[in-house]
């Protein structure tokens, strides 16, 4: 890990920023610097008169529909990534095995996340509405009408649209994280006389572990895109199943009620920043600690 | 280790394409129907059907496959065209400054050991995991501060800015092999020519992978010129969303396969450089 890294810093330690100043300067500006001034507003009240101390926070926590979304983005995390990274690993192994090098199959897997959500829009809605073409096939084999759009089943659409997008980078992640184990591994369990399922046990899944890591990671940023398609489908105010965060974040940015929205910013922010760093600092550990175990 | 039956894959991976093509296909088909053919098949999806149908249907081809819509649309909507514009507009400066700014900064992640460097990589990657909602409202008062609301640059300039070019370059530096950067010292190259005539050549690839994946992020872009854009005659094509009635639904199916177009072409261009470099190992 560490060997990549070339010395010459010890020559020039000002070296890195200067690569890193045209980039800094841009994040700085356009992200860090203004979320002082929304860390003052959170505290503050509607005139900026005065402090108020946790007062938005109060009233940002006690809210329902910040409740309701908060709640539905952890389901829709929930179900979403273990669904994502399993089927995405089933399909994965599975290409591995049969066809790892094919020129046709696997371009096409990256073909969903380049369509354009709004070119798609239509596609959708012919086919998800009331009397659209999935309940039109639904009724040729008896099946009552399903109300994709209109109930809390949007929220099947919503995972499924979100399969449908990220499943070919996945499983191209994983399909790269297979590719990495050496063979000589697999033949050495084979003269053992381990079977295809306890390979894939006990060499597969642990050699997998960095995979999973950037698999998940790709998957958590699809989940916040996936706006896109619920607000094209459902609008501003879509059924209370999938009601997220963005579309709470959206609405009172829309309605500027910039207090809230700023203690809503804040607490959304400091959730993802200790998630972030709990798991950069157990990376770290797992490191540190399969290095001591290599020889 | 092989199982000697692929049918068992094909079972898994023919349902996977089926549901990557057919939006491709039904959009290209929708294209080259008429208005009327149009309402009668999924008229009903829409509310615009005749009173007597109950439920749209579908066809493979067009029943009466013509050009018309596409050629009205081409030829005389003028408003859609603007549109097109600005996409371009918005979107070729942001993925270009994209890499302008992020390729130096991911090559000083990747290549050196500073103090600091652990706490510039973890705000990048908090960056890249938040949602934009949460990031949109420190850069609308920014924006607002400049008095870039409502002008082009209130898309590029943080669409530039973003930290997923440089996680994704990061890791196409880090498989330089050290040995090849040492050798250059010793021939007496400095930082910037190690950087400029190893590194990228080294990840041109990789740097075609970003293109191509932030093309696609920007042209789709659909939060940013609605949070930031309030002019209507400033809107990317990705917001090219009529109310779809009976009249223009024609029009509409043509502006879906258009709308798709450049992301294809891209696609086609991209999709072996994004391949190969996943192969390779960017993505471990």
């Amino acid at each position: 890990m560490k060997k990549t890294f070339t010395h010459s810093t010890h020559r020039h330690p000002c070296l890195p920023w200067a690569f890193l100043l045209p980039s800094l300067v841009g994040t700085c500006l356009f992200y860090l610097v203004p979320l002082l001034e929304i860390a003052m507003w959170s505290f503050s009240d509607a005139r900026h008169s005065g402090f108020v101390m946790l007062d938005n926070y109060k009233s940002v926590l006690q809210n329902s529909a910040f409740r309701l979304a908060f709640k539905n983005t952890l389901c829709f995390l929930g179900v979403c990534l273990p669904l994502l990274l399993g089927l995405g690993l089933l399909l994965a192994w599975l290409l591995w095995l049969l066809l790892p090098h094919s020129r046709y199959v696997q371009p096409l897997l990256l073909l969903p996340p380049a369509l354009p959500v709004a070119g798609i829009a239509l596609t959708w809605k012919i086919l998800f509405e009331d009397s659209g073409l999935l309940n039109g096939w639904f009724g040729q084999f008896g099946l009552s009408t399903v109300s994709f759009l209109k109930s809390d089943a949007v929220f099947g659409v919503l995972v499924a649209t979100f399969i449908w997008k990220n499943l070919g980078y996945t499983l191209l992640i994983w399909m790269a994280g297979l590719g990495d184990i050496p063979n000589v591994l697999y033949e050495a369990a084979a003269i053992d006389g381990a079977g295809v399922w306890r390979a894939f046990w006990r060499i597969t899944l642990p050699a997998l572990l960095p995979s999973f890591g950037l698999a998940a990671l790709f998957g958590i940023i699809g989940c916040f895109r996936v706006f896109r398609e619920a607000w094209l489908l459902a609008g501003n105010y879509p059924p209370d199943s999938i009601y997220l965060l963005p579309h709470l974040l959206n609405n009172w940015f829309l309605a500027l009620d910039m207090q809230r929205l700023s203690a809503a910013v804040m607490l959304v922010l400091s959730v993802f920043g200790s998630v972030t760093a709990a798991v950069r600092a157990a990376v770290a550990l797992y490191r540190r600690h399969t290095d001591a175990c290599k020889p | 280790m092989r199982p000697r039956k692929a049918r068992l894959l094909w079972l898994f991976l023919l349902p996977a394409l089926f549901c990557v093509l057919w939006p491709v296909w039904f959009t290209l088909t929708a294209a080259l129907r008429s208005s009327d053919e149009l309402v009668f098949l999924f008229g009903p999806a829409l509310g615009l059907g005749l009173a007597g149908s109950q439920n749209s249907t579908w066809t493979l081809l067009p029943c009466w496959p013509t050009l018309q819509p596409v050629l009205r649309l081409l030829l005389d909507s003028p408003e859609f065209f603007v549109m097109f514009g600005n996409s371009l507009v918005q979107t070729v400066p942001q993925v270009l400054g994209a890499l302008l700014v992020a390729t130096p900064a991911a090559w000083a992640l990747a290549r050196y050991s500073f103090s600091g460097r652990g706490l510039v990589w973890g705000l990048y990657l908090l960056l890249m995991i938040l949602p934009f909602q949460v990031s949109m409202v420190p850069t609308f008062l920014v924006l607002r501060h400049l008095g870039l609301l409502d002008t082009h640059w209130a898309v590029i300039l943080p669409g530039m800015f973003a930290s997923f070019p440089v996680f994704f370059l990061h890791r196409g530096f880090r498989r330089i092999p050290a040995a090849c950067l040492e050798a250059a010292h010793l021939d007496g190259a400095n930082e910037w020519i190690c950087f400029t005539r190893i590194g990228l050549p080294l990840v041109s690839r990789t740097i075609f992978a970003v293109m191509t994946l932030q093309f696609w992020e920007c042209w789709n872009s659909m939060e940013q010129p609605l949070a930031f854009l309030r002019k209507e005659s400033l809107w990317p094509l990705s917001l090219y969303l009529p109310q779809v009635t009976a009249e223009n639904f024609a029009l509409c199916c043509a502006a879906s396969l258009v709308i798709l177009l450049p992301p294809l072409l891209v696609f086609w261009l991209g999709s072996g450089a994004l391949l190969s470099d996943m192969e390779r190992g960017v993505l471990k």
